[in-house]
């Protein structure tokens, strides 16, 4: 196809957008109001998902060592837990600074309990963090198998509700989102196929002319792609505002260190992509979908 | 060159529309085509274009028969074919330059060269100052020379006119001949259906009278020959 072949079809639909009026108004609302609600569920679901892999990272193991322990014993459990492959660190704790940790993380309570004038309940302990958190498993299973070891564990129960809930949020998103797109699609067709109606007979008539199946397409297309670039534009705004405002004001969220929220930049220009990528499939989709019809001759 | 063999029309609904339709059209012809109405006139131009395609026979246009021509290949063909309608068949959101002009761009005319050719056509059929006009705010007269223009800009080696006078008055219909008779003289086939004994009567060329789906007279420089 030639540029100026190419720029006619841009001014054609530009033209017939503009000049459906208010069937225009309504496909774009139609986009729009998809579009917002599949940001939000996409800020959720994305932020959801950083969090957990945030947290994933943060996944270590715990191996308790018995009381009878002596220094060569630790000694050798140090090596044979280095021994172990996918192992990134490995560090150890006296039980002193384990009570040290333990009275810290209550604050004044602990303090107030008098832990210190009682005798040390706690072991001393090595900390093993896995290269690929997924490991984490297996190893600490090899670790527990080890002299000397008194108990492993490493907050599975907390990593695995987490994921799983993870899971149901992704999937619960993905099919809303799934729906509304599909909703807007349909609701985008039906609104074009009512100026298409109108259009059929140019249709037959551009036939005539020996216009291909195409050349009546194409405007099409870019109708379709304007009304979900248009329908993108009150959604983007709104997310990057609304987000903008969350990242500034995470003090509320800070309160639990474990919320780290994504970025604004890149994040807001990703979702922006994202909402554009989005809105623009769904206009053309529902547009070539109305005019796949008429031109069945 | 146009050339039917053994053409059968049977429409979905079962009417019969053509009955056996043999005829030969050299290139550069003027034929009318009459009869009643409901003889198979458009049935007939329909062919030719493929709009319609015959239950049977074989229709050749430029030697080639177009019966077999794939669904990909028809607009292409049609590029080929000038068509004019009673009811003019333009497209009422665009402007007379561009209704024209649109013939051109689907063929892939550079803009240049475009702009120059609407404004020759417009120039033939007399409408260069209404190139800005819509259909709508034209004549009748003037919608028909404007889908006359469009037919005719990109140099089509037959022109098919489905009753272009039928809506129009006498002295239009005049105006629509001269210039049909202009484009014949640059050597482009006419095929013209029509119910104006005035004209056929007038302006002497070769008739085709149909009846019942069959070609029941065949003159050249001949009458209209019916009473009405
Ligand atoms: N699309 C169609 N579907 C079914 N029957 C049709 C169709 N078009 C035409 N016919 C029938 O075919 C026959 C021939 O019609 P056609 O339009 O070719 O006649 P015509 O000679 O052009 O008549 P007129 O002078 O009134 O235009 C008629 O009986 C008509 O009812
Ligand atoms: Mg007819």
């Amino acid at each position: 196809m030639k540029f100026s072949t190419l720029k006619r079809h841009f001014k054609e639909g530009a033209r017939n957008t503009w000049r459906n009026g208010w069937m225009t108004i309504a496909s774009v609302g139609a986009v729009t109001t998809t579009l917002i609600l599949v940001g939000v569920f996409l800020v959720l679901m994305l932020n959801l998902n950083h969090i957990a892999s945030e947290l994933e990272e943060d996944v270590q193991i715990k191996a308790l060592v018995e009381l009878t322990a002596e220094q060569s014993d630790l000694d050798q459990i140090e090596e044979n837990i280095n021994d172990i492959s996918g192992i990134e660190s490995i560090n150890f704790v006296t039980k002193e600074e384990e009570l040290d940790n333990l009275v810290d993380s209550m604050g004044e309570q602990g303090q107030a309990w008098g832990l210190y004038e009682q005798e040390n309940p706690l072991n001393d302990a090595f900390i093993v963090k896995a290269s690929d958190p997924l490991e984490t498993e297996r190893i600490a299973a090899e670790i527990e198998e080890f002299d000397f070891i008194y108990r492993v564990n490493y907050g599975q129960e907390y990593v695995d509700t987490l994921f799983k809930f993870n899971e149901y949020a992704r999937n619960i998103g993905l099919v809303l989102i799934g729906a509304l797109v599909f909703t807007a699609i349909f609701l985008i067709s039906n609104t074009i196929k009512i100026t298409i109606l109108a259009r059929k007979k140019e249709i037959g008539i551009m036939k005539l002319v020996g216009a291909t199946n195409n050349f009546i397409r194409w405007p099409f297309f870019v109708e379709g792609m304007l009304l979900g670039v248009l329908g993108s534009l009150l959604p983007i705004a709104v997310i990057i505002v609304g987000y903008y405002f969350l990242t500034q004001n995470v003090t509320i969220l800070q309160q639990f260190d474990f919320v780290k929220i994504l970025d604004f930049y890149p994040f807001a220009l990703q979702i922006s992509l994202i909402i554009v990528g989005i809105g623009a499939s769904i206009g053309v989709w529902g547009s070539l979908m109305s005019v796949r019809k008429f031109l069945k001759v | 060159m146009i050339e039917m063999q053994e053409v059968y029309m049977t429409y979905p609904n079962g009417v019969v529309a053509l009955n056996g339709l043999n005829v030969t059209i050299e290139q550069g012809e003027f034929v009318y085509i009459v009869g009643q109405s409901g003889a198979g006139k458009s049935t007939f131009t329909k062919l030719l274009f493929r709009e319609e395609i015959p239950t049977r026979g074989s229709v050749e246009v430029n030697n080639k028969d177009i019966t077999s021509l794939k669904w990909k290949e028809v607009p292409f063909f049609r590029r080929n074919i000038g068509v004019v309608y009673q009811d003019f068949r333009l497209l009422p959101r665009l402007t007379v330059y561009e209704n024209i002009a649109f013939a051109l761009e689907v063929i892939e005319e550079s803009p240049k060269s475009i702009r120059k050719r609407v404004m020759n056509v417009l120039e033939q059929v007399g409408l260069k100052n209404k190139a800005r006009f819509i259909p709508d705010e034209l004549s009748g007269g003037e919608q028909q020379r404007v889908a006359i223009a469009r037919a005719m800009v990109n140099h089509p080696s037959i022109l098919i006119a489905d009753e272009p006078t039928g809506n129009l008055d006498p002295e239009t219909s005049w105006e629509i001949m001269r210039i049909l008779e202009e484009i014949n003289a640059s050597g482009t086939t006419i095929l013209m259906a029509t119910h104006s004994r005035e004209i056929v009567n007038a302006i002497k060329k070769r008739v085709i009278a149909m009846e019942d789906g069959m070609i029941v007279r065949d003159e050249h420089r001949g009458e209209y020959g019916y009473e009405v």
